[in-house]
């Protein structure tokens, strides 16, 4: 598909129910588009009841990882991460929103592989129907998310389709500029 | 600890590579389940073990089978069991393409040989020490078949190494072959420096502990499964002559087409790896094996200014600048097949090429990702509109930037210079295994 490369125009697009235009199978399902607001999904599942502390516990855990190893999750090619709780009834939920720059079905077995070095699969071990051989059985692991994954019916970027490799050379150019002017003073 | 390697009961073809010059691969169908069986009862005890296969064996001539999903069903393997197998391996090769890339004038709606239909069940691979074995192996074969009711061959295909016969593997395009491949823990072999560490027996043999630290769940019967791997085959016709016009069109010199073509695969026709010769071949280093693997990308060439990111051999194998390279490690086999065009000859439209498996124990982690991520994602590693310009499809304009200084160059529309012309997953079984298949009787292997 086309994509609009003018990244200084905010554009918004609609996606279909099913979450693609057209159907284009990856090796573990249907593939996502890139939209303005780069690809990504969100993961909704039920936890385990009295799991609650357990699954907050590990923001914490995960922070501390990433100060000790700043890359820890760069092979996921990440812009965002949002973890929520919330309620529906009297059952709790946990949202998994990750926003990166591949279709997640390419570069899934990589990120099992992270999840457990990393340890957020204790995480995913709290959600209900998880699939208990999914050490072994990466297609297991990956059913569980496809069937929980919920595709975006809308989604915009302020800056469309700006790569976060992009943003960050971007970056660290705005850096270099503005040490070199200091220099100049 | 690991268990240690059943090389008495593992099929050589991914184990050894044998040193044939030609060889031959029948496509076969049973029309009954026991005139399949009949026909691998005579055949079992010619195919090659990891035990009689040396390199200094005296063989002249090596034989492996391997099965598709409808043809272990053609012998007798039950629904319940095949539902065992990976889903990648029970829908096949034709089923998976769009996967694959393999679409448009590669699609399995135009492959050659009937490999596309259900009737094909089995594959029998020959490599012989020259030509003339290779078509006594043959006939033998023929005479065989012909005591035999219910068994045809779909197609076939003849490969011949190519000239000038001096013990190096080329291809058409007259790149240097068979460089580089992992090697399997528990074999003894030594990695060549910059080969990486050994891989885990179980990421090509079904049985064995995998790179993830434990062994992989078996497809059942276990009887059928232990020892096998999955194959997946390419017939990979290559166009030389729109490659060759291609170098020619972008360069003023031949020493430009050279370096183009360096660039197009991150070797150099000699094999010299880029990385350690950026600017001129070193004919010396590429065939050198202490030498020709010993780089990395990250540190050396992070940019591409030696090897582009894009390059054939960087996509296949990004070595350190990718995740978990120990789990997508592939055995390659095969050969060419078809005349070597003469240099400055016009196009003779002949069909040319590599007819090739990749050996792996999963071919959705495996092979399906080197097609799908390595080789067609147009934004690998940040390229932005790019295939393989080797093996990638190039139905569509896709292009391929050469990092540069001052300025990088980029080849916009790279025309195709491969098409896939046919192609199977199959599943190589154990000798054990093959003899289950050949009797469908777990009792009398005892
Ligand atoms: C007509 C199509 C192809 C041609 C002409 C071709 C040619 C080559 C050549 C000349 C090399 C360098 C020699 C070596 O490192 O051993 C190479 C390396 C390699 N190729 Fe291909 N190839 C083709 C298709 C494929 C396919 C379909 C795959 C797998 C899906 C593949 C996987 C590899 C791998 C894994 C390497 C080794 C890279 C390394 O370890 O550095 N190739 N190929």
């Amino acid at each position: 598909m086309a994509t609009d490369n003018d990244s200084g125009k905010p554009k918004a697009l609609a996606i279909p129910k099913e979450g693609y235009f057209a159907l284009q199978q990856g090796r573990y399902g249907p593939t996502y588009p890139r939209t303005p607001a780069c690809h990504g999904f969100t993961i909704i599942a039920k936890i385990k009841p009295g799991t609650e502390e357990e699954i907050r516990a590990y923001g914490t855990r995960i922070e501390k990882t990433i100060e000790a190893n700043p890359h820890a999750l760069a092979p996921l090619q990440l812009h965002y991460l949002r973890w929520v709780l919330f309620d529906i009834g009297s059952d709790k939920y946990f949202m998994y929103q990750g926003i990166f720059d591949t279709d997640f079905d390419k570069y899934t077995e990589d990120a099992i592989e992270l999840f457990k070095a990393t340890g957020v699969n204790t995480i995913f071990e709290k959600l209900e129907g998880f699939p208990t051989d999914w050490k072994t059985s990466a297609p297991a692991f990956i059913k569980f998310v496809r069937e929980h994954q919920c595709p975006s019916f809308l989604e915009y970027g302020e800056y469309p389709y700006v790569s976060a490799g992009e943003i960050k050379k971007a970056l660290a150019l705005k850096q270099a500029f503005s040490s070199m002017l200091d220099h100049m003073q | 600890m690991a268990a240690q390697l059943d090389l008495g009961d593992i099929q050589h073809f991914l184990l050894a590579r044998t040193p044939a010059l030609a060889a031959r691969y029948e496509f076969l169908s049973f029309e009954s389940v026991a005139a399949g069986r009949a026909w691998l009862a005579g055949l079992v005890p010619k195919v090659g073990t990891g035990q009689s296969v040396g390199t200094a064996s005296p063989d002249a001539r090596w034989v492996t089978i391997a099965f598709t999903c409808n043809g272990l069903r053609s012998l007798g393997v039950d629904d319940a069991a095949l539902a065992t197998f990976p889903e990648e391996f029970r829908h096949g090769m034709a089923a998976r393409a769009e996967i694959l890339g393999i679409v448009g004038d590669s699609g399995p709606d135009r492959w050659f040989g009937d490999l596309a239909s259900p009737a094909l069940h089995a594959i029998v691979i020959l490599f012989a020490r020259d030509a003339g074995e290779r078509d006594r192996c043959e006939r033998q074969h023929r005479e065989y078949l012909s005591t035999l009711a219910g068994v045809d061959v779909l197609s076939a295909l003849n490969l011949e190494a190519l000239p000038p016969f001096d013990g190096v593997a080329r291809e058409h395009f007259g790149y240097r072959d068979r460089l580089s491949q992992p090697v399997i823990a528990g074999t003894g072999e030594q990695p060549t420096p910059g080969s990486g560490s050994p891989v885990k027996a179980g990421e090509f043999f079904l049985g064995y502990e995998d790179e993830s630290g434990a062994p992989p769940p078996l497809p059942r019967p276990e009887l059928l499964s232990r020892n096998g791997s999955y194959l997946a085959y390419l017939r990979m016709e290559e166009h030389v002559g729109a490659f060759r016009a291609f170098l020619r069109r972008q360069s003023e010199t031949r020493d430009q087409q050279e370096l183009l073509a360096a660039k197009l695969m991150g070797r150099w026709r000699s094999g010299a790896p880029l990385v350690l010769s950026p600017d001129k071949d070193d004919p010396a280093l590429g065939g050198d094996l202490q030498r020709t693997n010993d780089f990395l990308y990250k540190e050396a060439d992070p940019h591409g200014y030696r090897c582009p990111i894009g390059a054939h051999i960087r996509r296949m194998n990004p070595r350190d600048t990718a995740e978990n390279m120990q789990r997508r490690k592939m055995i390659r086999r095969g050969g060419t097949y078809g005349p070597a065009l003469p240099e400055g000859a016009p196009d003779d439209g002949v069909e040319r090429g590599i007819a090739a498996f990749i050996g792996c124990s999963s071919l959705i982690r495996q092979f399906e990702f080197a097609m799908n991520v390595w080789v067609n994602d147009p934004t690998f590693k940040d390229l932005d509109n790019e295939r393989d310009p080797i093996v990638g499809n190039h139905d569509d304009p896709f292009d391929m930037t050469i990092p540069k200084r001052p300025i990088r160059k980029r080849l916009r529309g790279l025309p195709a210079f491969t098409t896939i012309r046919g192609g199977a997953y199959l599943f190589l079984p154990g000798i054990r295994a093959l003899r289950f298949l050949a009797s469908g009787n777990a009792e009398q292997l005892s």
